[in-house]
């Protein structure tokens, strides 16, 4: 069998086997996809009067809010889903189990690639159920078809990205509660941009983080596919900025996968 | 014994390891023939979960060869994992999975196809008696049923190297020898073990060789009984009733030593029937009562002792 066949053969067992964990363990995906939507209400509902009265515009209000929010929310989705990646990968250390993968002839990037491939179905499912809710309480996309699989090609690459890091986040820490800590700034990061608010109503200091942090181009690139809104450069630097954290990822995760290992 | 490389299974040459500082393996040589039981002992510390990390391909070694199955485990590093199946000190079995989902998952990276995966691993959950649990998850299982899954997932390979690190550490006496038995019948059917244990009986119930490691060296090498030759031989220990009959006991025997505490006398002998029965001769000639009588036979005990230099040897458990 030659390296691909082998590589593409176990990938697809690993993948298998990670969906039924997803199915086995249900509380965590309810966690990972009732967060979001909690913080969904929670905006739209007690904050989204007043918060959408500050956004200016014509409309204002709830609605305009709701608008405003949902980007931010997606992201924060994303965010918090990867989060069951470096559980579950940090899960499978303790068990010993990824001894036990290392010590046989397979393709050695396969239980890697089956944590990312499980990871990003979960995600992206969670995207979809968090969008589902944001529509049915007044989320209004504006744009066509095409935007919408431009956004979700946007949403994958994230999604994507955040997995190869918090993949090597589950394998460097020592233990199961760690890993869960340990990507919790990543849900932080959409509210210190413009996920929640315009990063122009912010402090100097925070305004300046916020502006270049990686979450402020990706929320405007998806805010623009969805409701039309001004793009710019925010294209480009999400791209980069995932393609950036994609690579640290993925090598940290394979430097931290092989540590020991003979080759 | 053997010394040809074509029917080793197991070599190593100068294999070292340190982690920092410290030192773990230091120096280590053995050879294990093919179809053999080879049985690494030592207390906990001693370095014997190491030396099965490097021949598993999991730990580079820093110094030294090792050949398993006849590959490099630095340069053919698959070709090894190929050939073996590692059984762990702390069972690697997926707890979201149920016992017979962790078989096919095994069966599938083998690459056994669907209908050869399911027969082999229906075959061995029915040999390892794991059939009523097969469709229950690990975490119900009692600690020898997890060991024998552990086990079980490891052999789907057909492997003819099959490593078993501390494989009834923590089982009761029952599951133990339900253990034994599996070991047993896997040497029986060709396959090679290498075992690594604290407990001295099992050393001395399994292994054909038997290799001492303390403190990252092998202090000694020899089947069983080749190492019970080494230390001095069995005793007699005789109990009386009153110190008049002790002091009676001691001038009929030779060579006895007594213990004036317990009223007892170690009569040395070389464990057969007729020492036994010279020595009792003579107490009836004297027509002495003996309160009770036990017999001492040296086990790999008394060896670790006796290489070691360390009565206190606390960490090895003799069971």
């Amino acid at each position: 069998m030659n390296f691909l066949t082998l590589w593409a053969n176990d990938s697809a067992t690993m993948l298998r086997r990670n969906l039924r964990h997803i199915r086995r363990y249900p509380s965590l995906t309810l966690l990972l996809v009732g967060t979001p939507v909690v913080i969904l209400l929670l905006f739209v509902y007690v904050f989204g009067g007043t918060l959408g009265a500050g956004l200016g515009g014509v409309s204002g209000g709830r609605a305009a809010y709701v608008d405003y929010v949902a980007p931010g929310i997606i992201l924060l989705t994303v965010a918090g889903a990867v989060q069951g990646t470096a559980i579950t990968v940090a899960m499978d250390t303790a068990d010993g189990i990824i001894a036990r993968f290392r010590s046989m002839a397979i393709s050695r990037a396969s239980v890697l690639t089956g944590h990312v491939l499980s990871s990003m179905i979960q995600c992206m499912l969670s995207v979809a159920i968090v969008v589902v809710v944001a529509l049915l309480v007044g989320f209004r996309p504006t744009t066509g078809p095409a935007e919408w699989v431009g956004a979700i090609g946007i949403i994958a690459m994230v999604a994507w990205a955040l997995t190869w890091l918090t993949v090597a986040l589950g394998l460097v820490t020592k233990s199961v509660e760690a890993a869960s800590n340990l990507p919790q700034p990543l849900i932080l990061l959409p509210f210190f941009g413009s996920g929640f608010v315009p990063t122009d109503s912010m402090p100097t200091g925070l305004r300046w983080f916020a502006e270049y942090q990686p979450f402020t181009p990706i929320v405007e690139t998806l805010r623009g596919l969805l409701l039309g809104t001004a793009i710019g450069d925010s294209a480009l630097l999400s791209v980069a900025w995932c393609a950036a954290i994609t690579l640290i990822g993925f090598v940290w995760a394979r430097a931290l996968y092989d540590r020991d290992l003979v080759r | 014994m053997p010394n040809s490389p074509s029917h080793a299974a197991i070599t190593a040459t100068g294999l070292r390891k340190s982690f920092g500082d410290h030192s773990v393996l230091d120096g280590i040589d053995f050879h294990v023939p093919e179809g053999t039981i080879f049985s690494l002992l030592g207390p906990n510390g001693a370095g014997k979960t190491t030396v099965v990390r490097i021949l598993s391909t999991l730990l580079r070694p820093d110094g030294g060869e090792a050949r398993v199955g006849g590959h490099d485990v630095a340069r053919e590093p698959d070709a090894v994992r190929a050939a073996i199946g590692v059984t762990g000190q702390f069972s690697a079995v997926d707890d979201l999975l149920t016992g017979e989902e962790n078989m096919i998952l095994m069966a599938d990276l083998h690459h056994l196809g669907r209908r050869e995966g399911r027969r082999r691993a229906a075959d061995l959950l029915a040999r390892f008696d794991l059939v009523e649990a097969a469709k229950q998850r690990p975490a119900t299982y009692s600690g020898g049923m997890r060991r024998r899954l552990d086990l079980a997932m490891g052999l789907v390979g057909n492997p003819r190297i099959v490593f078993l690190d501390e494989p009834t550490t923590g089982l009761d006496p029952r599951s133990r020898r339900t253990m034994w038995r599996i070991v047993r019948d896997l040497v029986a059917g060709g396959v090679t073990i290498f075992l690594t244990t604290q407990y001295l009986e099992e050393a001395d119930q399994l292994a054909d060789r038997v290799a001492l490691l303390d403190r990252g060296r092998l202090v000694a090498e020899g089947t069983p009984g080749e190492l019970k030759r080494r230390v001095p031989g069995g005793h007699v220990r005789l109990a009386f009733a009153d110190a008049d009959a002790l002091e009676t006991a001691v001038r009929t025997l030779d060579g006895a030593a007594r213990d004036d505490d317990a009223l007892t006398l170690r009569v040395p002998t070389d464990g057969s029937v007729g020492s036994l029965k010279a020595v009792l001769d003579r107490l009836d000639d004297r027509s002495l009562a003996v309160d009770g009588l036990s017999l001492h036979t040296p086990d790999l005990d008394d060896v670790f002792l006796a290489l070691t230099g360390r009565p206190d040897s606390g960490k090895v458990e003799l069971r």
